[in-house]
């Protein structure tokens, strides 16, 4: 039993590091779903986010100047999404599929004019990067207190200031969402937009508001990739990591705290797909890595297909607002 | 008497090209990776500059930015006359073969994979003798007994890297633990260096504390989180021992360099030859890196039985296993 729990909290810490871009995304997705704007764009605007991170944080040694530098480049990309989707009321889909490619060519054409790296941004010193937090005592924990002290080690502590950020805006959203005024318009606005402007409460600045929110987490999500987990940005580093989100968002029925566990679940998939590559599973025997890395999909089919209760979007997603027909 | 053949036909193109070998302009195609990926495209990119500098003559290139591109970019070199056409990267292989059969008269060049036709130089390397010598050094340098290795796409050559760094890490230590992770099965897992470090710290925390990587710009995260945790890490294709001094064991160095070098000299040379040009460590084709970012690493008992090892491989008294003979590693 000694060596299940010796690589299981291994693989918690791991999977907590993997979730993490997945959380931010999901969350970003969460605001502007909740509004009513569909977003296809996470992927780009997390991997623009990256490189701008990696990019700034390169020239100011300083990762704070990075992450603002993301999550401002994210939020313009965001504007572009609204602007096309909700001042001109184009379609949502092609926004964000338009936005995906914008993101993936310039961050390579960028990079490689500026830094001729094959569009990668420099490495960068530890200084300009967010490096893990060891919370005090955790030495004396993981040598000490046995599971529980490895736990606190592995699982707690150890991790990027990005990541405790992420934690903290799971209760955060959920309070935003349901406890706010700005929140009963949000979801007002996403399922029923005719009853909010007939409040005389205007449809269109709230989904502007919804879709910054979601630039400004796309933002610190990518920054997160390029400038805590990896010191720099590389070529299409999000690798699908918006998509997955997109998934985690359907899976949780466009929840706060059913998206973070979900990621959690994803993020879990991930590590131990990794750990568990090449070692024989009792009973199982070997598994291929590709049940892993696919797990994710099939589960968010199996739930679409209406295995695992019914997955309901916002009533008005997808479509645009128009006052009056 | 094909050779002959082939003999009589190059000296006669060389008598009569004197002024006309000096005209070629040799076209590179780097594959996804790019060129400056700091190993095996700049490797080639390295080689070309070499040839530009010694001879004078200018080089075309072209950096892919999908598949498809493949194809039509050597269509072009060969319509624009370049020779001869260097395809980098063993996904190469299809496009080759297929544009080499349309121009029959242009000189082919590929890396890392076999076209066999009459006008293409298949150049293959012995990366298994390399990652023999980067292995025994590893498991000299191990102080618990157990090391790593992260490859990128799970294919049969980066099978052959992890093989021959086992065998050379058991011929050292046959108890020695050794864990193996791929990053993936599609070209993305050679442009992830997230998920090349979080295969790295998973297998520094089973223990490992050198881990050597065969994973192109996704190793760039394995090395860096070796050096974050206080381990060593190992890098592949390119010198990589410069990213993180002192952090970094030694570099298994595949000589793209030289080897795109000799396929644009040979065809400005006349000395053009088609076929099979395998390198290993008799040629100085692989190589592991020894200079002033690793020299505290490596005592000279490391260095002198690693020197040992290769002359006894370059003599055949030790038979490093090709992982691509057999698909199969005995080890």
């Amino acid at each position: 039993m000694d060596t299940v729990f010796d690589s299981l909290i291994p693989v918690l810490g791991s999977s907590v590091r993997l979730s993490i871009p997945l959380l931010f995304a999901c969350f970003a997705g969460l605001f502007s779903e909740r509004a009513g704007i569909v977003d296809i764009g996470l992927e780009g605007k997390m991997l623009a986010g990256a490189f701008a991170a990696g990019a700034i944080a390169h020239h100011a040694g300083n990762p704070w100047a990075g992450l603002l530098a993301a999550m401002g480049i994210a939020m313009l990309l965001s504007l572009v999404h609204g602007f096309a989707s909700i001042t001109h009321r184009g379609n949502q889909i092609v926004s964000g599929v338009a936005i995906n490619f914008l993101a993936a060519g310039l961050t390579a054409l960028l990079g490689q004019a500026w830094y001729g790296e094959g569009g990668r941004t420099p490495q960068l010193p530890n200084t300009a990067r967010f490096l893990e937090i060891t919370w005090p005592g955790a030495e004396t924990a993981r040598a000490s207190y046995g599971e529980i002290g490895n736990f606190y080690a592995n699982v707690i502590s150890g991790h990027s200031i990005l990541v405790y950020a992420a934690f903290l805006m799971v209760p955060l959203t959920w309070w935003v969402l349901y406890r706010t005024r700005f929140g009963l318009r949000l979801r007002a606005v996403g399922e029923n937009p005719h009853a909010v402007d007939t409040a005389g409460i205007s449809v269109g600045r709230l989904r502007y508001l919804a879709v910054l929110v979601a630039g400004v987490l796309c933002g610190i999500g990518g920054s997160y990739l390029a400038i805590a987990q990896s010191g720099g940005f590389v070529k299409d580093m999000t690798a699908g990591k918006g998509f997955i989100a997109l998934a985690a968002l359907v899976f949780a029925k466009w929840r706060p705290f059913s998206a973070m566990a979900t990621c959690l679940l994803f993020g879990f998939l991930d590590a131990a797909g990794s750990r568990l590559q090449g070692t024989p599973l009792p009973f199982i025997g070997q598994v291929p890595v590709q049940v892993f890395q696919a797990l994710p999909y099939v589960l968010t089919v199996i739930l679409l297909a209406g295995f695992i209760g019914k997955a309901i979007p916002p009533k008005a997603a997808g479509v645009p607002y128009t006052k009056d027909r | 008497m094909l050779r002959t053949t082939l003999g009589t036909l190059a000296l006669v193109i060389g008598m009569a090209g004197t002024v006309l070998a000096a005209d070629i302009e040799p076209a590179v195609l780097y594959d996804i990776g790019g060129k400056f990926d700091k190993g095996f495209n700049e490797g080639a990119f390295n080689g070309m500059e070499k040839f530009k500098k010694d001879t004078g003559l200018a080089y075309r290139e072209f950096e892919i930015q999908n598949d498809a591109q493949r194809e039509q970019a050597l269509r072009n070199f060969a319509k624009k006359g370049n020779s001869p056409i260097i395809a980098i990267g063993f996904s190469q292989a299809a496009a080759v073969e297929k544009v080499a059969k349309e121009f029959p008269d242009v000189k082919f060049a590929i890396v890392d994979m076999v076209v066999e036709l009459p006008n293409v130089r298949s150049i293959v390397f012995k990366e298994q003798e390399g990652s023999y010598l980067v292995g025994l050094l590893a498991a000299k340098a191990s102080k618990t007994g157990k090391i790593g290795f992260v490859g990128g796409m799970d294919i049969p050559l980066i099978r052959r890297f992890a093989c021959g760094y086992v065998q050379g890490a058991k011929s050292v230590n046959p108890n020695i633990e050794v864990f193996q992770n791929m990053t993936g099965t599609t070209g993305a897992a050679w442009n992830d260096p997230v998920k090349g470090g979080e295969l790295a710290v998973s297998q520094i925390e089973r223990g490992a504390d050198v881990v050597y990587h065969a994973a192109g710009a996704t190793g760039l995260g394995v090395l860096q989180k070796t050096a974050e945790k206080g381990k060593l890490g190992i890098g592949v294709d390119s010198n990589q021992d410069g990213i993180y001094p002192g952090k970094v064991l030694t570099s298994m160095m595949k000589r793209v360099d030289v080897a795109t070098y000799n396929a644009a000299m040979d065809v400005k040379n006349g000395k053009w030859s088609a076929g099979f040009n395998v390198l290993g460590l008799k040629e100085a084709g692989v190589a592991y890196a020894y200079d002033d970012f690793n020299k505290a690493l490596i005592t000279a008992e490391m260095k002198t039985a690693a020197d040992t090892a290769q002359a006894d491989i370059i003599a055949g008294k030790i038979q490093v296993h090709d992982y691509m003979s057999d698909k199969a590693c005995p080890f």
